[in-house]
């Protein structure tokens, strides 16, 4: 019980800890970084428990952006520019309800389930599996992103949308607003953590981890594995819904690149590093990966990406269940978790 | 024990990052700091890079005469990586972390929409060198490419006095063309001419059989080409294979310069005209000059063209708005750079006090065989630039930042 209550204060001192060492800049990366562990935690639920890998999660990430953007470049410009710029004088009837928080917070989830119901149902029932499914979740991830691309005069075409001046009553890069956004994102990425660990305990958790293992001997014992598969779908499409309205606050624009297949499979890459199938492992590859991804690219801006591939073949030398998967794997590491464990209980 | 070793290891990542901050801070106080934002990995990269050098080699060469103020200019090089979220983080990066007085960069317009708000949240200053759509007079950018009056609007002129009646619009899909092709078709109207097509294709995209063939069966004489990048060789060879070309069919491109064209292959683009403020054939002294640096320093087959020549003289400029002002500081250089001018390959530029864009050449050429082009226009006198053309819109600029 005491090392618990250690525990528990360790963390929130980590939490903390940056508000006062870090600048505001760092500290709104670092609000970034664990935006994105969000979006990995969603992932693996998806991947690391059901089996089922996505390679267009950008899409429903970039969906909760766009909703939370649309509501913030509505309170900048009644009219937004790319709209003046492409021949549009008055405002689409299906941006006007966005001129409400409340409705746009709301859309920052309905959209992206509703996307995943659409694509979930007809694919799960009809029994699309494995490759299939993720090939298809890239095309619909290009499909949309060209819509977007396309539809300049009503999402902002390839520019994405961007020129906020502020939420929540604070301008953009306010230090008190980057406080708050890191405050909220951290809230929502413990939420979300406990939120997935609580599923998985429950009964229906367990079927999904079935089904990973084994479909065919669950639909054998009378289970419509395809009703959780939708499930677990919408779900993870809500939390990666979640991830995006906050990360366009934070970032301060949202541009189709998110919803490309190059993010989507960036996000696959957090999880496999980071550990598949654990529920720490997603949270800290995105951490890890991303710090990474930055560090490099600043000081090396020609040649970075060279690292950040030798980093992803070493990561897949070293530890090949990812850094989570691996450590629990260790004998030493195991002991002591036991010990840990039945000091608890 | 678990959550110990993470802590122990947060820890040292948030003590790393201050120990970062700190020496940058530490460092000697006899330069100035000056940020470089382009996107050197990726697919802009081919084009940006090059931006990069130059304003690489114009800080080298100030800082060779002894630097500015008394002070070495410091670059930071940053990579936007051809994506606009991380033009937004690297720009709010150089400006707030690393204390930057002003920053050279961006290409597409969508980078610099993105940077945009941080630069005018922030009150620095950005020199952007590449042509673009207007539309735009932010008191914290100055704008070296041309406005769509110095680049696009001469260019139908130059058009229809070669006797040009059925004009065909192609470009690809994204803010550039379909901004600049209002722009167009608002002058076209204006003239009394007929537009006998208006078509996009996605960026990248390479199979232009359907368009070449409705450009055909249009009867177009003459075609304003702003489709960007690789997209173009598909293209021409498409134009080529169905007959159209000069002087039959002119085609006016907007986004190929001497860089591109060697990208594109000179036996597909032989002959087509294209649009810009500075060829590299341009004979001038200060051209001259220019080209030996550029070639001694980055190699005897490289090319400059016209982005490349806006990014080095953006450096100039600023050097001179810097010893006018007496001052490092953006707002300072902003309101001191109106009052300077720099002998620039293309000719002696400077700044317009309303719009913070340049008083710029305009040229038209032809590209020839070795991958050059032949200049067959020169304007007669610099252009002042107009980003808001009457024609198009009724806003109009009253200083930087002030648009009604």
């Amino acid at each position: 019980m005491k090392q618990k209550i250690i525990c528990i204060l360790v963390l929130a001192v980590i939490i903390i800890l940056p508000v006062f060492l870090l600048s505001d800049f760092r500290l709104s990366i670092l609000s970034k970084f664990v935006v994105f562990a969000i979006v990995a935690i969603s992932v693996n639920l998806l991947w690391g428990y059901t089996g089922v890998l996505s390679l267009g999660h950008g899409v429903y990430f970039a969906l909760g952006g766009y909703a939370m953007a649309m509501y913030m470049k509505l309170q900048a410009q009644p009219l937004p520019d790319f709209m003046e710029w492409s021949g549009i004088e008055t405002l689409p009837w299906f941006w006007k309800p966005f001129q409400s928080l409340p409705f746009a917070l709301a859309m920052t989830v309905i959209l992206p389930v509703t996307l995943a119901l659409l694509v979930g149902v007809p694919l799960f029932k009809s029994g699309t599996k494995g490759v299939y499914f993720t090939i298809i979740s890239q095309a619909i991830t290009l499909i949309v992103s060209i819509l977007f691309v396309g539809q300049q005069g009503f999402t902002g075409g390839s520019n994405g949308i961007t020129g906020f001046k502020g939420v929540f009553g604070y301008p953009i890069g306010d230090p008190t607003l980057i406080k708050i956004l890191y405050g909220l994102a951290v809230a929502v990425v413990i939420a979300i953590y406990f939120v997935s660990k609580f599923m998985l305990r429950t009964h229906g958790g367990v079927i999904i981890q079935a089904i990973r293992d084994r479909e065919t001997r669950l639909r054998f014992l009378g289970y419509r594995t395809d009703s959780f598969k939708i499930l677990t779908l919408a779900t993870s499409a809500a939390m990666c819904g979640v991830a995006g309205a906050l990360f366009v606050p934070i970032v301060g624009i949202i541009s189709p690149s998110l919803m490309s297949i190059l993010m989507s499979t960036e996000f696959v890459i957090w999880v496999a590093i980071g550990g598949r199938g654990t529920l720490l492992g997603p949270i800290i590859g995105a951490l890890v990966i991303n710090y990474a991804k930055t560090s490099f690219s600043e000081s090396l801006p020609e040649y970075w990406w060279y690292f950040y591939g030798f980093l992803f073949i070493a990561a897949t030398l070293i530890v090949p269940k990812g850094i989570v998967g691996t450590l629990k794997e260790k004998e030493w590491f195991q002991n002591r978790f036991n010990k840990l464990k039945t000091e608890h209980e | 024990m678990r959550k110990l070793v993470l802590f122990i290891a947060s820890l040292a990542l948030v003590f790393s990052c201050k120990q970062k901050e700190g020496k940058a801070s530490a460092e000697e106080v006899s330069t100035v700091k000056v940020g470089v934002l382009h996107s050197l990995t990726g697919t802009m990269a081919i084009s940006e890079t090059d931006c990069k050098n130059a304003t690489m080699l114009a800080i080298e060469e100030i800082n060779a005469a002894g630097g500015v103020l008394g002070k070495q200019i410091e670059p930071i090089i940053e990579d936007g990586a051809s994506d606009w979220p991380t033009f937004t983080e690297k720009a709010t990066k150089l400006i707030g972390q690393d204390g930057v007085k002003s920053v050279f960069g961006c290409w597409t317009s969508s980078s610099r929409k993105a940077v945009l708000p941080v630069f005018e949240s922030k009150n620095s200053l950005l020199f952007y060198p590449v042509q673009y759509e207007g539309m735009e007079a932010s008191k914290n950018v100055i704008y070296t490419g041309a406005a769509p009056n110095q680049q696009i609007l001469p260019a139908v002129d130059y058009m229809i006095k070669e006797g040009k009646k059925k004009f065909f619009l192609v470009g690809s899909d994204y803010v550039f063309p379909r901004t600049a092709n209002k722009i167009i078709k608002a002058k076209l109207k204006s003239e009394g001419i007929e537009i006998v097509g208006e078509e996009y294709a996605p960026l990248g995209h390479t199979d232009f059989t359907s368009i070449a063939q409705k450009i055909k069966s249009s009867g177009a004489d003459a075609v304003l080409n702003t489709v960007n990048g690789d997209s173009n060789i598909g293209f021409f060879k498409q134009m080529k294979s169905l007959g159209l070309s000069a002087p039959e069919v002119t085609c006016m491109s907007f986004s190929i310069a001497e860089v591109e064209l060697k990208g594109i292959g000179v036996d597909i683009m032989e002959g087509q005209l294209t649009a810009w403020n500075y060829f590299m054939t341009f004979k001038s002294e200060a051209n001259d000059k220019f080209i030996k640096a550029y070639q001694t320093k980055y190699g005897a087959d490289k090319v400059t063209d016209d982005p490349i020549e806006a990014a080095y003289f953006g450096v100039y400029l600023w050097a001179e708005a810097v010893k006018k002002a007496n001052s490092f500081e953006p707002d300072a250089v902003q309101q001191a750079i109106s009052k300077v001018s720099y002998n620039a390959p293309e000719g002696v530029v400077s700044i317009d006090p309303v719009t913070n864009h340049t008083i710029k050449n305009f040229m038209i050429g032809r590209a020839n065989a070795e991958g050059q082009f032949d200049i067959l226009y020169q304007s007669p006198e610099m252009i002042a630039p107009d980003p808001f053309p009457s024609i198009a819109t009724d806003k109009k600029v009253i200083a930087p930042g002030n648009i009604q």
